[in-house]
């Protein structure tokens, strides 16, 4: 048998049906469901008199509109917002899918919900109507991010229609310096590939780096695989995911564990398997990094200076020109010179709990800058319990942080968290699109200790330089 | 879904590389739980400014090109979020097809299912396209999508691929959901061999 990588492995293991064009319908072990995306696929539905194929396999939870407030419970404000959220409540009991409402501790981004009830786990097929659903990729679970007209075929049919992608490698070899985190090593890597560089690819994220990365990294990492474009990134499993997912609500137990670790354990890209494209970093060349522009491959050490749009070529020279107006910056000016009107610490790429124990380290005992508006978001109620009960919240509150409920927050401004026209944030977020995180905003992509050095200084900062 | 077969239309150009989802449909706008309505709200900080005023250089606001029914595009189009928002806002503005070097992927198969044939050319025919879209409104191209031609309004013509049971469904207008429930025997093999296999699942 001709060697696979990890990615034909699941693939092959998930094909319903092929036609002779190579189209399959591919079968969905979970279903993400938010309520951005979903209500139209529901509705859809309900019109054609369909029903939810595998509501078992279905799990919703609300995230992009919920407020991160503590006075939430008096309900959202927004009608619009509070509509979305309504019909999610609604399409939940109406089909009878696993559901974790606003109230429930368990609700959080969805994102950070499903790996940590045990939803995902290694080999299964994930899908979401959400681009980050290439976070569940850390467990070597085929996971991609599919539009609402998806959302319904894998609500009617349990499965999708796919063509398979190719293969590519990114290899992250050595070690990672100190300051140098998770964040900074999927930047680096979009930095190096471009947006699109991932187009038409599925990524295997592997080397030494990735192999000594907590589960909570590798999120990090496979989150922002969209973000250079690829359908999705994967690690293989090992030691570490198996104990991550070991006694989890959803994760098997007793004889099934044993039966389902003997299936991970052979999830691995077998020696001489073929990739499309590889790409490897030095861990060691990694520095801890920023974005300076609109796109997220817009890409700089910290030590850098914001480019010049004539040092790009073909159609990058007329988008560096805008990023950098939009962006309020001058050319060969010191991304350390950049000052920040805002900090936000959260999302699906850095709300867990190590994200914001990178944070605690930096701030702790120490207070943000005068003036400075600083936002902690964790990623789900039960990481805030968790960093309360480790007094992380103490920490971060005597900073002079606000310290929030769980939701997407200001990772894409749905809810009242955004910037004002002009405000400059140094976010852990993904995007740092024109308007992602309210009109005119601008955002710097960095990594949560990053993030936290720019709350102190009120600038954009080398977290080498304070710890 | 509405079928795609023959377009003779105006071509808008956009040679800005990047455009992502973000721009094409601001998130303000997902709100809504209708499919319908979004396409006065296309390229909103784009196209608008924020007393509603239009922004007279962007290009879908110059006159020649309001109409436009074929958008012509830089690399990497469609980029960013999954929103299913950012094609039903196109075609509701009335644009069916998009030429560019390159699509993000969750965009280009969301575009097939809403009526829309993104095309992808290597860059030299793209700059032909673009440069024949600069010509302004009496410059109209054809897309056919049977023949897979596109031919430029002084006659050049470009040929390009598409995924043979994409270009199916959209000369048809087919429902993709109806024609995977006729696969329904098959899936339902697969359930039961998989439960067998990882029960766990």
């Amino acid at each position: 048998m001709s060697p696979k990588t990890l990615y034909d492995k699941i693939w092959d293991a998930h094909v319903a049906h092929e036609a002779e064009d190579g189209t399959c319908l591919l079968y969905i072990d979970r279903h993400l469901v938010h309520e951005v995306t979903s209500p139209q696929a529901f509705e859809g539905l309900r019109m054609a008199g369909r029903k939810v194929h595998a509501p078992d396999k279905t799990i919703a939870v609300p995230d992009h509109n919920v407020p991160t407030t503590l006075d939430r419970a008096k309900g959202i404000e927004n009608e619009e917002s509070r509509i979305q959220v309504e019909a999610l409540d609604r399409n939940a009991k109406e089909f009878g899918v696993h559901y974790y409402p606003v109230d429930d501790i368990r609700q959080g981004i969805v994102h950070i919900v499903g790996p940590e009830q045990g939803w995902t786990l290694p080999g299964m097929t994930v899908v979401c109507g959400d681009s980050h659903t290439a976070t569940h990729g850390a467990f070597g679970a085929l996971a991609h991010g599919i539009g609402t007209s998806e959302v319904e075929h894998v609500l009617a049919t349990q499965t999708l229609i796919q063509k398979k992608s190719k293969n590519m490698k990114v290899e992250i070899t050595g070690k990672l310096k100190p300051g140098v985190t998770a964040k900074d090593v999927t930047l680096a890597v979009i930095g190096a590939t471009g947006t699109a560089g991932g187009t038409g690819y599925v990524i295997e994220y592997c080397g030494e780096v990735i192999r000594n990365m907590s589960m909570e990294g590798r999120m990090t990492v496979c989150n922002m695989a969209i973000e250079g474009g690829a359908r999705a990134g994967l690690i293989a499993p090992d030691e570490t995911t198996f104990e991550y997912v070991k006694g989890r609500p959803h994760a098997p137990k007793g004889a099934q564990w044993e039966a389902a670790l003997n299936w991970w354990k052979t999830l691995y890209t077998d020696e001489g398997a073929h990739f499309d494209k590889v790409v490897t970093l030095k861990g060691e060349d990694i520095e801890p990094v920023v974005t300076w522009g609109t796109s997220p491959e817009d890409v700089l050490p910290i030590t850098g200076v914001v480019p010049n749009p004539e040092d790009f070529t073909g159609g990058k020279v007329e988008a560096a020109r805008r990023s950098i107006e939009y962006m309020g910056l001058t050319p060969g000016q010191k991304l350390t010179d950049i000052e920040i009107d805002t900090v936000f610490i959260g999302s699906c790429t850095n709300g867990r709990i190590e994200d914001l124990r990178a944070v605690a380290e930096v701030v702790k005992g120490k207070k943000i800058k005068d003036g400075m508006r600083a936002m902690i978001v964790p990623g789900s109620g039960l990481v805030r319990a968790q960093a309360e009960e480790e007094g992380l919240a103490e920490i971060f509150e005597a900073a002079g942080f606000e310290w929030r409920l769980a939701g997407c927050s200001m990772c894409l401004a749905m809810n009242p968290d955004q910037l004002a026209p002009g405000e400059r944030c140094a976010a852990t977020s993904n995007r740092n699109f024109e308007g992602r995180q309210g009109y005119k905003g601008r955002t710097h992509l960095v990594s949560p200790a990053m993030a936290a050095a720019a709350a102190l200084t009120g600038r954009l900062t080398d977290v080498r330089e304070l710890i | 879904m509405e079928k795609f077969q023959k377009l003779h239309g105006i071509a808008a150009p956009m040679p800005l590389v990047n455009i992502d989802t973000d721009m094409i449909i601001p998130k303000v706008f997902l709100k809504s739980i209708q499919r319908t309505g979004f396409g006065k709200h296309l390229f909103d900080e784009m196209r608008y400014n924020r007393d509603g005023t239009e922004i007279e250089d962007f290009v879908l606001n110059k006159p020649q090109y309001r109409n436009a029914e074929i958008l012509i595009a830089g690399d990497n189009f469609g980029c960013g979020s999954s929103r299913e928002h950012a094609p039903w806002a196109i075609a509701d503005f009335g644009i069916k097809c998009i030429v560019s070097t390159s699509f993000a992927d969750i965009f280009f198969n969301n575009s097939f299912k809403n009526g829309i044939l993104p095309i992808v050319l290597p860059q030299e025919q793209v700059d032909i396209l673009m440069a024949d879209a600069e010509k302004g409104a009496n410059a109209r191209m054809t897309v056919d999508l049977e023949a897979q031609e596109i031919t430029t309004s002084d006659g050049v013509v470009i040929t390009f691929d598409v995924d043979p049971f994409k270009k199916h469904c959209l000369l048809n207008g087919l429902d993709d959901i109806g024609l995977t429930m006729e696969k329904a025997d098959a899936i339902k093999t697969f359930e039961e061999q998989a439960s067998q296999a990882r029960p766990w699942v």
